[in-house]
């Protein structure tokens, strides 16, 4: 059940040796957390930095089996390994879709709320957390507790967002939005400008889902020339959902392949051939999950992986902070060609979840010297700013400004202390960070 | 709707073929000892689409109690079109050298067990003339090696009984299919460094249903595990006893 193996990030950096437990029922799984020393649960190791990374890791892959699922009210009660992609198959056939989803199918349950993860739709439905109507957590001392809303609610609060830091997730429960088709009627709206892209995402805050795709090396008058995509669930189509297995990238390419001129191209070409689109019709899974087609992109960044800086400012200076960023990503002439763009609505109850009313920019860097430095200013800017960072995107992350940035450490913390958490659940991210 | 009937049923590859069944809405039945396991795996199967799912306890080395087993399944599922056969432990090779009590417990577990299902499923299917049976062996049985005959012998044994038994029912409209897999990642096999050469049991059990359907006789899963066990096959003694695998 146990063995020893090297694991990392979807980033690939940094990497850790660790002893991984994959329990093969949930009872095990559950029994796993009284073995000594500390643990940290593993979903599919999609967050991007060492938030999943430690010394003791327990997979839930095996704990991957739906547990409930109601069709006439889209309640859905499924064990933690599971994946979205899993879920998906079963729902959307049946007329009901994810509340929210975030933009790889290939994260379990469990991975999910414990990033408390965000959407294209953040702005009206807010994080992952807030449709999980209950779930049933391991406490350090092996106990099992059923938390919600309105039920333990400090610990449910802790837990969304809490990075596995209270417990191991073992099941939860969320309530689906219902359906009439599997797809998006997606509108394409192109932004010649950083300013233009906020205008656009204000102008247009009643689509259920919007994001921008951006280009962060254009300079000057073009600097944050972006394509806007809005979708609304279609009505026709029917509900059929097809799932293509990835196209692989067996290994690790040459990272010289993907330097900045050949980014500075691709970014180029995709922004001049989009096209500005009325409503038309595209199919879920390339619409949520674009990247999904290409198994272990992250690999195309070679053997010493990759940095993703995701950051969210306040919306007031919103857009003249951004502009500042984004002129520092162009400066560094090291962003990528996938950067992201979007509006967040009102932040929620959790104590370490991410988003708070303003923009969100997230990017990759290939790992160097010199982007580690580019990241790392990019940090103390949006410290300044009075914005933060995506825990489940960090590898870098200092302390203070951690703790700067998430007010609300200490009473995590505190949570922790009364469920017999600490000492027990860490991870390399948050010793990092200066948890306990 | 196919009836199924799956004996070992918390199998990692056995669950992952009732999630294909389960998705073509198909019915289940599923034997298995550990009671709290199989009930989780019945739940999911009727959430990803199983028509319906029962479930029967049993330590299958109790082989009295096997006659019952295939009754309860009658009863559950009417009458029966496909058996799987899927339970087995990968045998300690350095305690049984050590102990014959071990030894014998391992080739009971994965030889008599299954053989005495077998035979009671053989006269079963061949009255009734028809019938789809599946039985997992593994590459191991191919040849013995110093590392694991025990268990490899007793795959020997399976592979063997099936191929025979396949030839006897042939007549009868029954199709019988043995499986060896390679190395799969599974529970059984959790503590092995993985490599370039293990699969996924969901790859397998695709393979597997297919099989299945196909009627076929005998498949390697995957099927580049043909090409390498024609090689060991074919080694001559004096070099493959020197050898360590
Ligand atoms: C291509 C891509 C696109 C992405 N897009 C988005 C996006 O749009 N929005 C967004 O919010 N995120 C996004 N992400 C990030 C991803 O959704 C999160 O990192 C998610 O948590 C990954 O889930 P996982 O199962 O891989 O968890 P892991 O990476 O394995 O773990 C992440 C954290 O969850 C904890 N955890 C996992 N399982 C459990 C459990 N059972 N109990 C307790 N704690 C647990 C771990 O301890 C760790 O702290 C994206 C990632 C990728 C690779
Ligand atoms: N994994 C591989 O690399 C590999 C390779 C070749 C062949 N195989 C064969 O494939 C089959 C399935 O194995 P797997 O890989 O899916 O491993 P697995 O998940 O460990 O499944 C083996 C199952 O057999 C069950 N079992 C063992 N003894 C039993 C008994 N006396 N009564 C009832 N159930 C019993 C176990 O139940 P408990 O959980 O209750 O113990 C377990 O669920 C086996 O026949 C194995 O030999 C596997």
């Amino acid at each position: 059940m146990t063995m020893t193996t090297t694991i990392s990030g979807w980033g690939n950096y940094p990497r850790q040796e660790s002893q991984c437990t994959k329990p093969s029922t949930a009872a095990l799984l559950r029994t796993a957390v009284n073995q000594e020393g500390s643990l940290l649960a593993r979903g599919m190791g999609r967050s991007y930095g060492d938030s999943a990374n430690a010394h003791k890791v327990l997979a839930t892959s095996y704990c991957n089996h739906f547990i409930d699922f109601d069709e006439r009210t889209g309640k859905l009660t499924a064990e933690s390994g599971i994946t979205l992609r899993e879920i998906l198959t079963v729902i959307v056939p049946k007329g009901w879709f994810l509340p929210v989803t975030p933009g790889t199918s290939y994260v379990t349950l469990g991975g999910a709320i414990a990033s408390d993860v965000h959407g294209k739709n953040h702005h009206i439905a807010g994080t992952f957390g807030q449709h999980v109507t209950s779930l049933n957590l391991v406490l350090g001392t092996g106990e099992l507790l059923t938390s919600s809303k309105h039920e333990n609610a400090d610990l449910f609060h802790a837990t969304c967002g809490g990075m596995g830091l209270t417990g191991i997730i073992i099941s939860a429960t969320i309530q689906l939005i219902p359906i009439q088709s599997s797809f998006i009627n997606q509108k394409t709206i192109k932004a010649g400008c950083i300013e233009s892209a906020c205008e656009l995402f204000e102008e247009n805050n009643d689509a259920t889902y919007s994001v921008a795709w951006i280009d962060c090396l254009a300079k000057g008058k073009n600097l944050g020339r972006s394509v806007l995509m809005l979708g609304e669930h279609a009505e026709e189509g029917g509900l059929e959902i097809d799932l293509k297995e990835p196209v692989a990238v067996p290994f690790n390419t040459p990272a010289a392949l993907l330097n900045s001129m050949t980014m500075k191209t691709f970014n180029t070409i995709y922004w001049h051939k989009a096209k500005a689109k009325p409503h038309h019709a595209v199919p879920l899974m390339p619409y949520f999950y674009p990247l999904d087609a290409i198994g272990n992109w992250n690999r195309m960044y070679g053997k010493k992986g990759f940095l993703q800086f995701q950051c969210v400012i306040p919306k007031s200076d919103g857009v003249a902070n951004m502009r500042k960023l984004l002129t520092e990503v162009a400066n560094s002439g090291e962003g990528s060609c996938l950067a992201v763009l979007k509006q967040f609505g009102k932040a929620n109850d959790s104590l370490l979840s991410f988003p708070t009313e303003g923009y969100t920019l997230a990017l990759d860097f290939k790992l160097n010297e010199s982007t580690m430095q580019t990241v790392s200013r990019l940090e103390a800017m949006t410290l300044d700013m009075g914005g933060r960072l995506y825990l489940t995107k960090d590898a870098v992350m200092q302390e203070s400004t951690f703790k700067a940035t998430y007010p609300n450490w200490e009473k995590f913390e505190a949570v922790r202390e009364q469920y017999g958490a600490i000492g027990k659940f860490s991870s390399m991210q948050s010793k990092r960070l200066g948890l306990a | 709707m196919k009836k199924v009937l799956i004996i070992g049923a918390t199998s990692a590859i056995a669950e992952h073929c009732a999630r294909i069944w389960a998705a073509k809405g198909d019915v289940m039945h599923l034997v298995a000892r550990n009671e709290q396991h199989v009930q989780t795996i019945a739940s999911d199967l009727k959430v990803r689409g199983a028509s319906e799912v029962t479930t029967y306890y049993l330590d299958l080395n109790n082989v009295g109690r096997h006659e019952e087993l295939l009754n309860v399944a009658d009863d559950a599922l009417g009458s029966v079109d496909i058996v799987l056969i899927a339970h087995g432990t990968l045998s300690n090779q350095i305690k049984c050298e050590g102990s014959v009590e071990e030894t014998l417990a391992e080739i009971q577990t994965n030889a008599l067990s299954t053989i005495s299902i077998l035979t009671l499923i053989a006269n079963r299917f061949e009255a009734r003339k028809s019938g789809a049976i599946c039985v997992i062996s593994s590459v191991a049985g191919d040849r013995g090696r110093s590392t694991n005959y025990v268990y490899g012998s007793a795959k020997a044994m399976v592979t063997t009984f099936t191929s025979g038994m396949r030839q006897r029912l042939y007549k009868s409209n029954v199709s019988v299919v043995t499986i060896k897999p390679g190395f799969v990642d599974t529970p059984m096999t959790s503590e092995f460094t993985k490599g370039l050469l293990w699969a996924e049991p969901s790859a397998v059990a695709e393979k597997i249903v297919k099989a299945i359907d196909e009627k076929k006789s005998e498949i390697y899963v995957p099927s580049f595990w043909w090409m390498i066990m024609v090689i060991l096959k074919k080694l001559p003694n004096f070099i493959f006893k020197r050898l360590d695998l």
